[in-house]
């Protein structure tokens, strides 16, 4: 019963897809492996004849920039986007964001992609994402393609890429311009699952007292990553104000669909506190973008 | 495929690869690096951490092959050979000297994470160190002597001077030339080099690997057990049933009521019970072979609670019913007791399971040898009931039965029963060959006994000035399917149920019940953590409700020299829980003059802040009637060194540098120069089980008898060789002065077997008799006392709350090893600390939902507060140099301690545990929304 029978190492996107869709039994990509792993070890998930190692792959562990965006690959580790400048320079939530993904050692193998791709709505590298308007690139036997960060998600662990010969190459984040700042922030309980009760990310720009522009994501809101598109509209164009902002979290709370989930948080309790939680993310990322 | 080319420890090697191994498999079974520890093969704990890289990384679920191309450093690539020397890194050194190593199963992982960030940030803060050890997990938790080590070990990095010693920790106001000053472990160097040895690390020509099927059902009857397929497997060596157990079929520590293995038309009681046990040539065929064992069941109605379990009509659950004790403390009269007082208060409070979640899962190796006999391998904390037990079990003579103890990763209480040690012997009896079974986490966490969930009610009476004239308690324990030592604990959980105080009329009324959950037994605080929490909440609660200082409350009534306990027992001696009282709350007031009142954070409304404050008392020793004796050897070697040995067991706790240095003191001679020899019953004198905080007392005691009765031996035959006064022989430094002639050790070794007197001495000391519960007189031989006070925060938005500080004052007697003893208090401050914010072991309708650690929360360095340790000296006439325990104590008052807190920062009332951020956050917005 050992936990996989082959290991491939690929060196470039093509043989990893190409080892994908060959392999003689059940195939799996495998980035940092600190969830895939445990999955396998405890059963949850189904026994794989083949692994193929994601992290050999040079084009998908680079963190650079291209043009306009920032380019981080989907194996560069946790904690290599925690620590490197270039995403403290353009992408604070998402500093903020790796800084609180499990533990040191942990971070230093698990990878951002393999955090976007467990396509649960709380997971903090991904609500980060999912406010800083990150695309992903994905590659398939077809080639590559760019996709809108949010549409990778079909529900709670359910990702839109074909695990049997997809492989999420790694995402693209605009580059901050003056005004603009992010921030990240999230709550937990001390109990159980390592999962927070909360989470919350906030990307925008700012002129004078004016919000010109806003990404609120919130998780868990819903059974994806959530975008609290109303609340952005209610902040949009506006100048700041406690009656804004109370629209804004009025807006939110109407729209985000807070759930109960057992032994972490009920949904009241979520809509009790994510008032405080959003004011305290997005007086951070104001006051950054001052 | 390729193979796997890798350097470890400056070293390259190229191997070929395994299928689904990991890294911490080829580092710990193909290059014997055992040293990189597993304690949970989740990625939770951080006992495995390497560096790959340069980077701290788990290596359980690092899969082997990533590892091709890369550079990997182990705890033993850190110390460096400096011509025929080992020189220790700083770091090692540091946690050797700052006390940070207690059992050591866990300081591999702390250590390689803290040379990462040594290598990354060389000047550290106090943050910054919390931050990279986040999820490195010490249960002992020296959490603040580990940052101690690290900043320490910084300092002497960047600056090339020694490493700085731990100057904060004072001596012993009883000090002796020995005992009473700082001495280090003397097993911490092979602690922090990884060559300590834990029974994982051993491996035997031709071993094989087991594996037990568990029933995984709460409640049933087995009605069938096929094992033609597991058998049919390849590689498979035996498999075992109930049928073949040739002895008695069950066991347990008080009462012989848990089976080796569930027979056919037998009933299961919780999910952990054994159907069935594999030998196989490797762990995965064991495996797999115990997953082709196919059971059905005749599913019985669960019983979940004990409340439950002695309710009418419901399904009894053993023959003689779902009771297995009901334990009743009587005292003067209640009636008049409450007739008499002026305020009454009556509260229910319930506490859940928890897990002891000591790092190193359990672990037992059977050895056939050639001469009929058994060896054990196994890290027990009661080596001579193993040996019982197994003989039993096997329907041998005690006499073919070894235990070998091994070094321990921690037990706390959970390695007191039987887990793997039968099943190991009669596989190993079977086949013949050296037989490992090791618990995975999961099974770790579902098979071994628990602290008691329990359910408290508690009726107090008092007087408008405070006296308080009645206590009357309820208590429901909930032992599990099988008593392992759940009589004694609720036991102690109802005679401490009435606090640290002297109340003259008392009643309490113990329940404990079996149910279809994992059993429970001996947990570090053994009961009074659990009523602890609930009368030190009514205190405060009274004290509330009198108008009247909380600390002035428990002054007022605290027991005190010449009180009688509500078991009847006279108080003659070290009762030191006055002045624990007076100097906690003087340190608390030192920092806040003001500290129970709540002080809002200027930057953020939200935060609240508050101290509270908690005492408790705690037996040492077995008590109850109990025959409490431990036996030690001391014997002098050929070379002028010592050897002291007892079976008593060495879980961490630092019981080997007791009695080290109990001989030393004895002997006047050198700590270096006494080596110790614990838990083999072949070599070892009978012990005793290493529970109830009794080691120190007893075996240190037995120690320092048996080392007196060896010198007077050597007076009386100096004395007589040359003819002085046995009075006018000194023994000074190591050298034995007579008549002028000065004596080396060595000597005087030649000098007695020259005079055919070999010099050893078996001594079996047995601590002052104890009466049972109810006959009145002294139920225990010892207690030892405590007060804390915690400073928390309370979020109250979200009703988050975060320990700043606690203040811990333990009256144990006498201080023996303060080095030691700082562990002890921080540990025990950390383990209060989880049993009220963070630790909930959840059975649902008898079936374990924390089966992993990732659902068993237990803090870490990000939860621990500044602690300070403030010790108490009441000598105990009969405690070796007057100490007394102090293993559990020190944790017991933690959590009404921060309960406390929380109510006097935000006004709510803590009565279940653990404390629920929900729970708090709700009440408070309720109360909001009612004004």
């Amino acid at each position: 019963m050992n936990l996989w029978q082959e290991y491939k190492r690929p060196a470039s996107i093509a043989e990893a897809i190409q080892a994908l869709t060959s392999a003689p039994g059940p195939a799996m990509p495998i980035a940092g492996g600190t969830d895939l792993m445990l999955d396998l070890k405890q059963g949850r998930h189904s026994p794989v004849h083949t692994l193929i190692d994601l992290t050999f792959i040079r084009e998908m562990t680079v963190l650079e920039l291209r043009g306009d965006e920032l380019f981080i690959g989907a194996s560069v580790a946790v904690n290599q986007v925690a620590t490197d400048p270039l995403v403290g320079d353009h992408a604070q939530a998402l500093v903020e964001a790796c800084n609180l993904i499990a533990g040191p050692q942990v971070r230093n193998t698990a990878t951002i992609g393999g955090n976007v791709a467990h396509a649960l709505p709380a997971a903090d590298g991904t609500i980060a994402l999912t406010a800083l308007d990150a695309q992903a690139e994905v590659a398939s036997p077809a080639g590559v393609r760019r996709m809108p960060f949010t549409s990778l998600f079909l529900g709670p662990g359910k990702s839109s890429i074909n695990k049997s010969e997809e492989i999420i190459v790694g995402f693209y984040l605009p580059k901050l311009k003056k005004g603009q700042a992010s921030c990240f922030k999230r709550i937990m309980r001390p109990q159980g699952v390592a999962l927070p009760i909360l989470n919350c990310s906030v990307w925008l720009e700012r002129e004078k007292d004016t919000v010109k522009d806003i990404h609120i994501a919130v998780g868990p809101g819903g059974s994806t990553p959530f975008r609290a598109t109303e609340a952005e509209a209610a902040l949009c164009g506006r100048s700041f104000s406690e009656e804004t902002f109370s629209h804004a979290l009025e807006a939110l709370l109407g729209q985000a669909k807070f759930r109960t989930s057992a032994r972490r948080a009920s949904a009241e309790y979520r809509k009790h506190i994510v008032g405080g939680l959003f004011r305290d993310v997005f007086e951070a990322a104001w006051k950054r973008a001052e | 495929m390729s193979n796997i080319n890798l350097s470890v420890n400056g070293k390259q090697y190229s191997l070929a690869p395994v299928a689904g191994e990991t890294l911490s498999t080829l580092l710990r079974q193909r290059l014997n690096l055992t040293g990189t520890k597993i304690g949970c093969e989740e990625a939770e704990c951080g006992a495995c951490t390497v560096l790959v890289n340069g980077e701290p990384t788990m290596s359980c679920v690092y899969p082997a092959e990533r590892a091709d191309g890369k550079t990997i450093v182990t705890i033993e690539g850190l110390a460096q050979r400096v011509h025929e020397e080992m020189k220790l890194h700083p770091l090692q050194e540091a946690f050797v000297e700052h006390g940070a190593v207690q059992c050591g199963f866990c300081i591999p992982g702390q250590i390689m994470t803290a040379y990462a960030l040594l290598k990354r940030n060389p000047d550290p803060t106090s943050d910054d160190v919390r931050f990279a050890l986040k999820d490195t997990l010490c249960r002992c938790a020296g959490y603040p002597s580990i940052q101690n080590a690290i900043l320490a070990a910084a300092q002497a990095l960047r600056t090339g001077e020694p490493v700085q010693k731990p100057d904060h920790i004072p001596d012993s106001i009883h000090t002796h030339k020995t005992v009473g000053h700082k001495h280090l472990r003397p097993e911490a160097v092979e602690k922090v080099t990884g060559k300590a040895i834990y029974t994982d690390d051993l491996t035997f020509d031709g071993m094989l690997f087991a594996k037990a099927k568990r029933a995984m059902i709460p409640h049933g009857f087995l009605t069938k057990l096929d094992i033609s397929k597991a058998k049919a497997l390849k590689g498979v060596l035996a498999v075992l049933t109930a049928d073949d157990i040739p002895g008695e079929h069950n066991h347990g520590l008080v009462i012989y009521d848990w089976p080796v293995m569930v027979g056919i038309g037998e009933r299961v009681r919780y999910v952990g019970d054994a159907l069935a046990i594999v030998a196989a040539e490797t762990q995965e065929i064991a495996d797999q072979a115990s997953g082709l064992i196919e059971a059905e069941f005749d599913l019985q109605p669960i019983i979940t609670n004990p409340v439950q379990a002695r309710q009418d009509g419901v399904p009894q659950i053993h023959e003689k019913g779902n009771l297995l004790k009901h334990i009743k403390v009587r005292k003067g009269d209640m009636d008049a007791g409450f007739a008499s007082a002026d305020v009454v208060l009556e509260h229910t409070f319930h506490t859940p399971t928890t897990d002891h979640a000591f790092i190193e899962p359990e672990c037992s190796i059977g050895v056939p040898l050639e001469n009929g006999r058994m060896e054990i391998y196994v890290g027990s904390q009661i080596p001579y009931q193993d040996k019982t037990q197994v003989a039993r079990a096997l329907g041998w003579d005690e006499e073919r039965v070894r235990i070998v103890g091994q070094l321990m990763g921690g037990g706390f209480g959970g390695k007191e029963d039987i887990m793997g040690q039968i099943h190991v012997a009669l596989l190993a009896n079977v086949t013949q060959r050296p037989v490992k079974l090791l618990f995975d986490r999961q099974e770790s966490l579902l098979v071994h006994p628990k602290r008691h969930a329990t359910q408290i009610r508690v009726k107090v009476g008092a007087k408008k000035d405070g006296r308080i004239v009645a206590m009357d308690t309820e208590l429901y324990g909930d032992t599990g399917a099988y008593a392992s030592l759940g009589e004694k604990v609720m036991t102690r959980a109802t005679t401490h149920s009435a606090g640290p105080y002297d109340i003259e009329n008392v009643r309490a009324d113990c329940y404990a019940m079996y149910t279809n959950n994992p059993p429970s037994g001996a947990f570090r605080g053994f009961g009074v953590t659990q009523s602890a929490f609930a009368v030190e909440s009514m205190m405060d609660m009274l004290a509330e409700k009198l108008k009247m200082d909380r600390v002035e409350l428990r002054r007022m009534n605290a027991l005190h020299v010449g009180s009688i306990t509500n078991t009847g027992q006279v108080l003659r001696d070290s009762v030191g829980l006055t002045e624990c009282i007076d100097k906690v709350e003087a340190e608390m007031r030192r920092v806040d003059p003001n500290p129970f009142s709540p002080k809002v954070d200027p930057e953020n409304p939200n935060l609240v802040r508050a101290w509270g404050y908690a005492s408790a008392y705690k037996n040492t020793g077995l008590g109850g009637g109990a025959p409490d004796k431990s036996g030690a050897d001391v014997e002098l070697y050929e070379d002028g060194t010592f050897q002291v040995r007892s079976s008593a067991a060495e879980l961490g706790q630092g019981l080997v540098t007791v009695m080290r240095l109990v001989v030393s003191e004895e002997m006047s001679i050198a700590p270096e120069k006494v080596s110790v020899l614990v838990m083999d019953t072949d070599l070892t004198p009978n012990g005793g089980p290493t529970t109830a905080s009794r080691q120190t007392f007893v075996t240190g005691n037995a120690s320092r008898y048996a080392a007196k009765t060896l010198r007077e031996q050597i007076s009386a035959t100096m004395a007589e060789k040359y003819d002085v006064r046995p009075e006018q022989i000194r023994f000074e430094d190591g050298i034995v002065h007579v008549n002028g002639h000065s004596m080396t050790y060595a000597e005087i070794y030649k000098e007695m077997m020259g005079m055919g007197q070999k010099p050893l001495v078996r001594y079996e000391y047995e601590a002052p008799k104890t009466k049972p519960l109810g006959e009145g007189g002294d139920m225990h031989f010892a207690f030892s006392f405590a007060t804390q006070a915690a400073e928390v925060e309370v979020n109250k938005l979200t009703g988050e709350v975060r320990v700043l500080k606690v203040i811990s004052a333990n009256d144990v007697g006498m201080a023996v090893n303060p080095l030691g003893l700082q562990g002890q208090v921080e540990g025990g401050v950390m383990m209060g600390l989880g049993n009220c914010l963070t630790e909930e072991f959840i059975v649902e309708n008898g079936n374990v939902v924390t089966d992993h650690l990732a659902r068993y929360r237990v803090p870490g360095i990000m939860l621990t507060p500044e602690i300070t340790s403030i010790i108490v000296e009441h000598p105990v006439e009969a405690g070796p140099y007057g100490a007394k325990g102090v293993g559990e104590v020190s944790s017991i008052p933690t959590t009404p301690a921060i309960t406390n807190a929380i109510y006097n920062a935000v006004g709510v009332r803590i009565f279940k545990l653990p404390v629920d951020q929900e729970m708090i956050a709700k009440e408070l917005w309720e109360r909001e929304s009612n004004k």
